[in-house]
């Protein structure tokens, strides 16, 4: 139980997606102009996240390794393997949410079908492929289907936490005098330099 | 031979390079770009990573574009892309093995670099293969300059080296009597985000057309 709480606190504050690792910059910059689609954006990461990393977790293991079912060391194909995993989970969520909520469906326009290309779901993926080797003792290691799924949840709010965080900042900024050529991305990208700097108190953290 | 340096697949090679770079006009392939930059020798690395799949994605789907349906393109494109992706990451695992180390998942990243799925969207799907491969090649150095300077700026301020040669002196340190620091935030990944925003800010800056 311990363990599952230090590896969710840790992938919120000290592993996070976006301030540690810089991963899915690219909707992170795209989509952070309004709080509340950035909001949607979050949810739905997170949720896609809750599904491919226990899934491909239970590949990595199951089918993948070397003592998996097959007998046979397959880990290299696990990037082809887990891309497919995610374009398809992708696609079903997107199903799954025009069903269900048509409204949040037109908010999230593009960006939903786009989370299949986001590097945050990948990586996190890859992240927990490396974690199965780590020690069992360090707080960064994922033996199980539920750490699979604590880590997955932690990372999704840690790179909502951030999104929000930005976009709210953003919609302050617009008020602001900025020099001309560094408007736009240039602030922005000073912007998140200056919290990942707030977010590295973070890194001596013990848990 | 004159048709395939004609002016337009001149321009299709050399407008990444410049007006129309990746990282600081288009802003894709962020991720990477500041992850690997704490060091020259990656940054290069993954610079030409990146130019050779890029490359060799866009003229394999360039080649295949009118049989892909349109409902499962980007299936099909992430299925090529991570196909040589994982040739990519054997070969490095295979003859650098230290900088594979070094760049570790970042590699296996590159599936979802947004300048793949970029040009392959963008320019792949309606071009032939020889212009795809002209703009494959010129996208990827253009990524691949950026990462230079990052990287040139981050190891020498960071480490005092340049490819790991060394070049500020131990006897200029504060330690051996001298009055140098290393700047260690260099070091450390928000440094990268705030200096690609300089790197941006001195690109616009010169080249007043780009909004």
């Amino acid at each position: 139980m311990e363990h599952f709480i230090s590896l969710f606190v840790r992938s919120i504050f000290v592993d996070n997606m976006i301030f540690a690792f810089f991963l899915g910059m690219c909707s992170y910059l795209a989509v952070s102009k309004t709080v509340k689609t950035s909001l949607g954006l979050g949810v739905a990461v997170t949720f896609v996240l809750l599904i491919t990393v226990p899934v491909d977790y239970l590949l990595q293991t199951k089918v993948l390794a070397a003592d998996g079912i097959l007998g046979v060391d397959l880990t290299f194909l696990s990037f082809i393997l887990f891309i497919a995993v995610i374009a398809g989970m992708v696609q079903l969520v997107e199903m799954i949410v025009e069903r269900f909520s048509p409204s949040l469906y037109a908010a999230l326009g593009i960006f939903l079908p786009l989370i299949a290309v986001n590097c945050a779901i990948m990586g996190a993926s890859l992240f927990m492929q490396q974690r199965i080797n780590m020690e069992p003792e360090s707080t960064q290691f994922i033996g199980g289907i539920g750490d699979s799924l604590a880590y997955a949840l932690g990372s999704g709010i840690g790179w909502t936490l951030a999104i929000v965080g930005l976009a709210a900042i953003r919609e302050k900024m617009a008020y602001s005098d900025v020099p001309k050529p560094l408007q736009g991305l240039g602030i922005t990208f000073i912007t998140v330099g200056l919290m990942a700097m707030a977010f590295m108190c973070f890194s001596g953290l013990n848990l | 031979m004159s048709t395939l340096f004609s002016k337009a697949n001149r321009q299709v090679f050399t407008n990444p390079l410049n007006l129309d770079n990746p990282i600081t006009v288009q802003i894709l392939g962020i991720c990477s770009a500041l992850a690997v930059t704490s060091q020259l020798k990656p940054a290069i690395v993954m610079g030409l990573s990146v130019t050779v799949i890029t490359a060799f994605a866009n003229v394999i789907i360039s080649l295949i574009r009118k049989t892909i349906p349109n409902r499962i393109r980007i299936i099909v494109q992430l299925v090529v892309v991570a196909a040589l992706v994982t040739i990519v990451s054997n070969i490095l695992k295979a003859y650098v093995y230290d900088v594979s180390v070094q760049l570790s998942v970042y590699v296996g990243l590159i599936i979802t670099n947004c300048i793949l799925m970029g040009r392959l969207e963008a320019f792949a799907m309606q071009n032939g293969p020889w212009e795809s491969f002209l703009d494959g090649i010129g996208n990827g150095l253009g990524y691949a300059v950026i990462l230079i300077i990052v990287g040139f700026v981050r190891e020498i301020l960071g480490f005092g080296t340049i490819l790991g040669l060394q070049i500020i002196p131990d006897s200029w340190l504060l330690d051996n009597g001298g009055g140098y620091l290393h700047n260690g935030m260099m070091t450390m990944p928000a440094m990268a985000l705030i200096l690609l925003a300089c790197v941006i800010w001195a690109h616009r800056a010169y080249n007043k057309e780009i909004k």
